[in-house]
């Protein structure tokens, strides 16, 4: 009889089901994949099947193209599934539209990997709901307790206020191209802005497709059109991609303020790197009271950490008397936010 | 004390000065009292809490978070402010926020023995952002890149009045500068200032330029030397000293081997300069020695003593003198100055001349490398607070030049955060056939926003390397990008690897045209430097 915590297994391709014989979050194309959330480093093309949710299929197939892999089957958040005997369930994670934690089962035991999760409530996808388990496999982008992330209204606020402030420059507002920048959209207009917001071409395809999935993001355009030099008026607010904000594409606007939507921006020495006036407080990952109070959640006996700082979190776990290791996985972007 | 937090932390970040300008009016406009006044007391290093050590904070959280936990956190944020600020196990949310101004009360009111608690309670209710500014305001240094002179300045734009006004009344006022804040919104008179030896609003003067020559005739006006020291202004009035530097600030404490010798009852403004007015004049870098420091060592006071070069009689026990016209106030000064110690006193010379060809060649050969150009003072004006058009020029000596060849940029900040537009340039060193280029300084203005686009252009074409921010830009005998770099003055630097330091650098003129190997060598600039100190 196989316990739940031999379910999975680190190997370098990622996290591996070898009885169910699939791998998870694959960094390197494999036969069977499971895929907890878009993100270009959880969600890779070239896998022989994968089996994710819709969301997740729908933005792998607009990033990828429609062959992105050999075949696709789609996994209903809280519907159990068998694979060669393992059986397995999708639930939210809370990370962006479509993100699940996958929980497997065997021997009466359960084992789950929380992909990249968050427990704050966002507007633009299902909240997070903690599974009971005996192994829980968390993330740990934000596992120090530096790493405390405020009302993302508060944040919103910021900017709105700034707007007051400087009301002639226009504010791009670097986030990255899929969640980050939906919610930021999505909380400016919670916040009662109702003015269009300007995105750069990369997040067109993907603001769509949230609006289509019924995530309401208000009036958009296009902050550059091919061909035309005029700008978004003063005191626009644009979003971009992160790279895109200090970059040249930025300078044709008027007297632009960079602005950057992460849980990085929490740290003086990184908002000062990056050249940014307006530091926005806003992540998509769990921050330190999150991960530990998750863990609690769970009631898991063992935890397994993996890519972010996984030493602190296994401390923490220590010293509350919990097993904990660090998986020391490969291939997931530590600054991808 | 949340909002004063978002203040701090917002200064910190804007580049520009009309920027810091516009959030501090709107602290200002929007904060009640007298919350905004001790804002204003601590941006204006008004406040100070001495019983609050930074070692004290480190013991508060070794009581409350592991000791390993604390240590990944501290090698991560790297600073020990903030990593507190952000580890600290908070209430808040729990309890209502302490004001900025219930802050200030209960830090002022601790005793050694108590800070701890105190503090503890203040962090245990803020939010990571106010207890990042409490430690800083405990500690002593906001360091947000905002001085006293630019907090006046938004104080002004907030109140509508000229900063002078502000500066005038400012050692008379205590914080949270009720009064102050009522005057500047309309609703109560002028602050009355109640204090002994007050600061007077310093006349400038304007740059000459070529058309205001065609309107002033030189029968009209005296030439004084200007000294290339700090301005200031020494009042002794009722038995209180002060010095005060031109935007206001008392400056006393700083050079007590003058400030402790104003035996009289006046008002001057002048120039301070170290050395001894009857033998030797210092220069800048002497001067510098002397400034931004906290304690003035014994031997500082007597390798670099301070004096101060009288241009103007302000105020004569008991009268007046602005109003009197400037010959007037200058015969005063001169038999008023010849009372005074001379190795601590002396009256700025005029320079005589009777055509602007005359003065335009003294002015270009100076008889001491102090000096960086000549002052025009209408005869008959008043001394007048700010900077009215006409009764003083400046004409300023013509900036020294070197080729020099661009061997670095980094990015700037803000508006500039997308161009490469902070740049050091080199000049030739070595044997002639083999020579190497060697920093001497960075400039990063001086050129236009056209400019500005070509160069960061051709920084980004050329670059042979990255470090961060930082590119290092192709740079040989003949591929490079050669600048007209225009600088005030040189100095010796043990610093810098060049032992020479400017003074002022700026971007004269792009030299598309010139060949790197015909850009300036090391030796030139030596020279100049050799040259300048031969005038002493």
């Amino acid at each position: 009889m196989v316990k739940a915590r031999d379910l999975l297994r680190p190997r370098p391709e990622g996290l591996c089901c070898p009885e169910g014989g699939f791998f998870i979050d694959p960094v390197r194309p494999v036969e069977r994949a499971l895929i907890t959330h878009g993100h270009a480093d959880h969600a890779r093309a070239g896998h022989g099947s994968v089996l994710a949710t819709r969301e997740t299929l729908d933005i792998m197939a607009l990033r990828y193209g429609p062959d992105f892999a050999g075949s696709v089957q789609e996994a209903r958040l809280g519907e159990t599934l068998t694979i060669n005997g393992v059986r397995l369930t999708f639930h939210p994670a809370g990370h962006v539209l479509g993100s699940a934690q996958i929980a497997l089962e065997a021997g009466g035991g359960r084992i789950v990997t929380s992909g990249d999760y968050k427990r704050t409530a966002d507007p633009t996808c299902a909240p997070f709901a903690p599974i009971p388990c005996d192994v829980f496999i968390t993330e740990a982008t934000f596992g120090l307790p530096v790493f405390t992330h405020p009302d993302p209204a508060h944040e919103i606020g910021q900017l709105l206020t700034s707007l007051q402030q400087f009301p002639e420059r226009t504010h791009i507002v670097g986030a990255y191209a899929l969640g980050k920048a939906q919610r930021v959209i999505a909380l400016l207009r919670e916040a009662g802005y109702d003015q269009p917001i300007f995105i750069h071409g990369a997040l067109a395809k993907l603001c769509d497709y949230y609006q289509n999935a019924g995530v309401g993001l208000g009036p958009l355009q296009p902050a550059t059109v091919e061909g035309l030099r005029e700008a978004p008026p003063p005191g626009a607010i644009v979003v971009a991609p992160p790279a895109a904000i200090d970059d040249r594409w930025s300078r044709r606007f008027s007297n632009p303020l960079s602005c950057f939507a992460s849980g990085w921006m929490r740290i003086r020495q990184r908002v000062r790197q990056r050249g940014v006036e307006l530091p926005l407080i806003l992540s998509d990952h769990a921050d330190w009271a999150e991960l530990t109070q998750t863990i609690r959640d769970t009631g898991a006996e063992e935890v397994w950490v993996t890519h972010g700082r996984e030493e602190a979190l296994v401390r923490w776990c220590e010293i509350n008397a919990i097993a904990a290791r660090p998986l020391h996985l490969a291939g997931y972007e530590d600054e991808a936010e | 004390m949340e909002r004063f937090a978002e203040l701090l932390d917002r200064l910190v970040l804007t580049p520009s000065r009309n920027g810091k300008i516009r959030l501090l009016a709107d602290y200002f406009a929007t904060v009640p009292d007298p919350d905004r006044g001790y804002g204003l007391a601590g941006l204006t290093g008004g406040l100070d809490f001495p019983a609050v050590k930074p070692a004290m904070l480190r013991a508060l959280l070794e009581e409350r978070v592991d000791a390993v936990l604390f240590a990944y956190s501290y090698d991560y944020v790297g600073d020990l402010a903030e990593t507190v600020s952000l580890i600290w196990p908070g209430k808040e949310g729990q309890a209502v926020p302490p004001d900025l101004s219930q802050v200030v009360e209960q830090l002022s009111m601790a005793s050694r023995s108590d800070a701890p608690a105190v503090m503890a309670r203040l962090l245990d209710r803020l939010s990571p952002s106010g207890r990042f500014a409490a430690i800083k305001l405990a500690t002593g240094g906001l360091r947000v890149g905002v001085s006293a002179r630019l907090t006046k300045q938004a104080l002004a734009e907030f109140g509508k009045v000229e900063v002078q006004e502000i500066e005038e009344l400012w050692h008379g006022l205590n914080p949270p500068y009720i009064g102050l804040f009522a005057w500047l919104e309309g609703r109560g008179p002028r602050p009355e200032s109640a204090a002994k030896a007050p600061f007077r609003p310093v006349m400038l003067s304007h740059a000459i330029t070529e058309t205001d020559f065609a309107s002033i005739t030189p029968a009209d006006y005296a030439a004084e030397w200007k000294w290339d020291g700090i301005r200031v202004q020494a009042v002794a009035e009722g038995g209180i000293c002060r010095l005060y530097s031109r935007t206001g600030d008392d400056i006393s404490g700083a050079f007590p081997d003058l400030s402790e010798r104003l035996d009289f009852d006046a008002a001057l403004d002048g120039e301070l300069l170290v050395g001894d007015p009857r033998e030797k004049t210092g220069t800048f870098s002497d001067l510098q020695q002397r400034l931004n420091r906290k304690t003035v060592s014994r031997a500082m006071l007597e390798r670099f003593p301070a004096f101060l070069r009288c241009y103007d009689l302000l105020f004569l026990e008991g009268r007046d003198m602005r109003t009197l016209p400037y010959t007037q106030r200058r015969e005063a000064l001169q038999s008023f100055i010849a009372e005074l110690p001379p190795d601590r006193f002396d009256l700025s010379p005029v320079v005589p001349f009777t055509s602007w060809e005359e003065l335009d060649g003294k002015r270009r050969n100076p008889p001491h490398p102090v000096i960086e150009g000549v002052m025009l003072k209408r005869k008959d004006s008043p001394y007048l607070p700010g900077r009215p058009k006409g009764p003083w020029f400046k004409w300023k000596r013509d900036p020294f030049t070197v080729d020099a060849v661009l061997m670095y940029a980094q990015r700037g900040h803000g508006k500039r955060s997308s161009f490469y537009s902070d740049y050091t340039f080199g000049v030739w060193e070595g044997p002639a056939d083999a020579p190497v280029l060697v920093p001497v300084g960075k400039a990063y203005f001086g050129f236009t926003d056209a400019e500005l686009r070509e160069i960061d252009k051709y920084v980004r074409d050329n670059t042979i390397e990255r470090f961060g921010p930082v590119r290092a830009v192709r740079a040989d005998l003949h591929h490079g990008l050669v600048i007209e770099v225009a600088f005030e003055g040189l100095s010796r630097s043990t610093r810098h690897k060049s032992g020479i330091a400017m003074r002022f650098p700026r971007i004269s003129r792009l030299r598309w045209d010139k060949p790197p190997h015909e850009a300036d060598r090391i030796e030139t600039l030596q020279a100049l430097l050799e040259e300048r100190e031969l005038l002493l």
